[in-house]
């Protein structure tokens, strides 16, 4: 099953709330999925940092320190904010690659969930309100945000299995579904250069994404690709710097609704994830078409 | 079941029962529902704040009316014997999935499979169907005054279905002996499902069909009927060498 939540802001007055109401929205499809959950909000960018989201099993040992280390290794301010089992590490953004290598030197046990000017990415084995608490979510600002419950079909139920995959700059993607050539495409994938985490089928719609988009392609002929090159079950739900995007397969088995008023896009697997948005009863609701790309950018 | 909860909209004897979903829970709604005997004057029901629940008025039994203000999520109206559901909203997958009997009507869209494996009663869209809509029915009369999504009347064995737009992809693959009538265009037929003569058994038909629906100022000769070439119904033993 899985549950997946999806909300661009086109008013800016909602940015304070966008944590808060995509937790609700995902809170509300708990029962889709049990396993994990996650969610990424892109928030205010900075001209003079960027962010590394991470993750350590072992926080009070992996996180001790690490600021005046990784500074120390990379030759630049940093600046380190934790929460629960995540940090958000914040930099210059010309060392940001230098960073993520000096991290994985310095504590070979973390794990990188997302890097970008704007995303912070949380995710974590357990329902989406213990999800959602145990990283203040609600509180978070932003303009645009993806979530995820999970029902763990394909992949072992872990914190790098559980949704939003980020396997490039400022992107990710949620998936309701299952993909059956993911195989062949991470090999490919793999050949390109492209690095896995997981043996998860989600993880290569993500990395096919993020290849895509740096052959050049736009976020809407990236989705595009995914009809004619991953074959399976599918609900795509993906975040961009600034853009945001929702793509099902021909068959479209796996549910989705859509919402659109003048103040935001939002996408649910239900309807009932979007009936505490407002002005949703005045909202164009509709389902996503089979094999048709949806896509908006700020 | 406290009785607190429960408000009469006026005080005489057919006044309808109105359970609040923010103040209720599902379960106490088809629970009272269930509890229902031939002859009750509970008839009229009205249910609020539905926000998508899922199972809104499954398996109800008796002929009462049920008024749903808003949208609902999966399976309303399930399993109906005998009750007229009024959605008005939108409906989210399977609404009416196996009904008997009655009648469910959608004010706004349906999602996938509405109507599935239906053996009776009527139900009316009155917005679009999403794909799979009648998939395998089993005598269900579906009026859809939208658009259907693919893949609609998959296997569908008997029953009705009446489109006043148009059809998505694969209609009435496999299909056994529904009756198609669709008005607008059709995307794709799906496997022996092919176009039909319009007899005039099939207008008045078709005619009943619309009256029963409330739908005005619609032709029967408007549609176009669709339905099994029977060809799949037996073995072929030419095609031995396909398997």
């Amino acid at each position: 099953m899985c549950g997946i939540v999806g909300l661009f802001l086109k008013d800016k007055s909602l940015e304070p709330k966008l944590g808060a109401m995509l937790s609700e929205m995902l809170v509300s499809l708990s029962d889709r999925g049990p396993d994990s959950a996650g969610i990424a909000i892109y928030g205010a960018p900075s001209r003079n940092e960027a962010k590394i989201t991470i993750q350590s099993a072992k926080p009070a040992r992996d996180f001790r320190d690490l600021d005046t280390e990784l500074a120390k290794a990379i030759g630049a301010p940093v600046r380190i904010a934790v929460k629960s089992t995540h940090a958000v590490v914040r930099t210059t953004p010309a060392k940001i690659d230098e960073a993520r290598e000096a991290i994985q030197a310095l504590r070979p046990d973390i794990r990188i969930m997302g890097a970008g000017d704007v995303v912070e990415i949380y995710k974590e084995v357990g329902l989406p309100e213990a999800v959602v608490d145990r990283f203040d979510v609600r509180k978070m600002t932003g303009t645009h945000g993806i979530g995820h419950t999970r029902m763990a079909t394909e992949s072992a139920v872990t914190t790098m299995g559980a949704h939003p995959f980020s396997t490039g700059a400022d992107q990710c993607l949620v998936h309701n579904g299952s993909l059956s050539n993911h195989n062949n495409v991470r090999r490919e994938l793999i050949r390109e250069g492209m690095k896995f985490e997981t043996e998860n089928d989600t993880e290569v719609a993500a990395a096919y994404l993020s290849s895509q988009m740096a052959h050049g392609k736009n976020l809407g002929e990236a989705l595009e690709g995914t009809l004619s090159d991953l074959d399976g079950f599918f609900t795509f739900v993906v975040g961009t710097k600034n853009g945001f995007g929702v793509v099902r397969d021909p068959i479209a088995c796996k549910p989705a609704v859509m919402a659109e008023t003048d103040q935001y896009v939002a996408f649910g697997s239900e309807y009932r994830a979007l009936t505490k948005l407002p002005g949703i009863d005045n909202a164009r609701v509709w389902e996503p078409e089979p094999a048709t790309v949806y896509f908006w950018e700020h | 079941m406290p009785a607190t909860k429960l408000s009469k909209a006026a005080a005489h004897d057919h006044a309808s029962r109105v359970f609040d979903l923010d103040q209720m829970s599902l379960r106490e709604l088809n629970q009272a529902l269930h509890n229902l005997t031939p002859g009750s004057n509970e008839t009229a029901w009205e249910v609020l704040h539905p926000k998508g629940s899922h199972s809104v008025a499954v398996g109800v039994d008796q002929p009462v009316t049920i008024d749903v203000r808003g949208s609902v999520g999966y399976y309303c109206g399930g399993m109906n014997s005998g009750s007229t559901i009024t959605v008005h909203g939108s409906a989210g997958p399977g609404v009416g999935e196996n009904m008997m009997s009655g009648a469910i009507i959608v004010k706004g869209d349906a999602s996938q499979y509405a109507g599935a494996t239906g053996k009776g009663g009527l139900l009316v869209i009155e917005g679009n169907a999403s794909s799979r809509c009648g998939i395998s029915m089993k005598g269900i009369d579906i009026v859809v005054h939208g658009n259907i999504g693919h893949m609609s009347a998959f296997m569908a064995q008997s029953g009705n279905l009446v489109v006043l737009g148009d059809a998505g992809d694969a209609l009435g693959d496999s299909i056994y002996e529904a009756r198609l009538f669709v008005r607008g265009k059709v995307d794709s037929l799906g496997a022996d499902c092919i176009a039909k003569e319009m007899r005039p058994e099939h207008l008045e038909l078709l005619q009943g069909l619309l009256d029963r629906a409330g739908v005005t100022g619609v032709k029967p000769s408007e549609f176009k009927r669709y339905g099994s070439a029977r060809t799949l119904y037996n073995f072929n033993i030419d095609n031995a060498d396909a398997y």
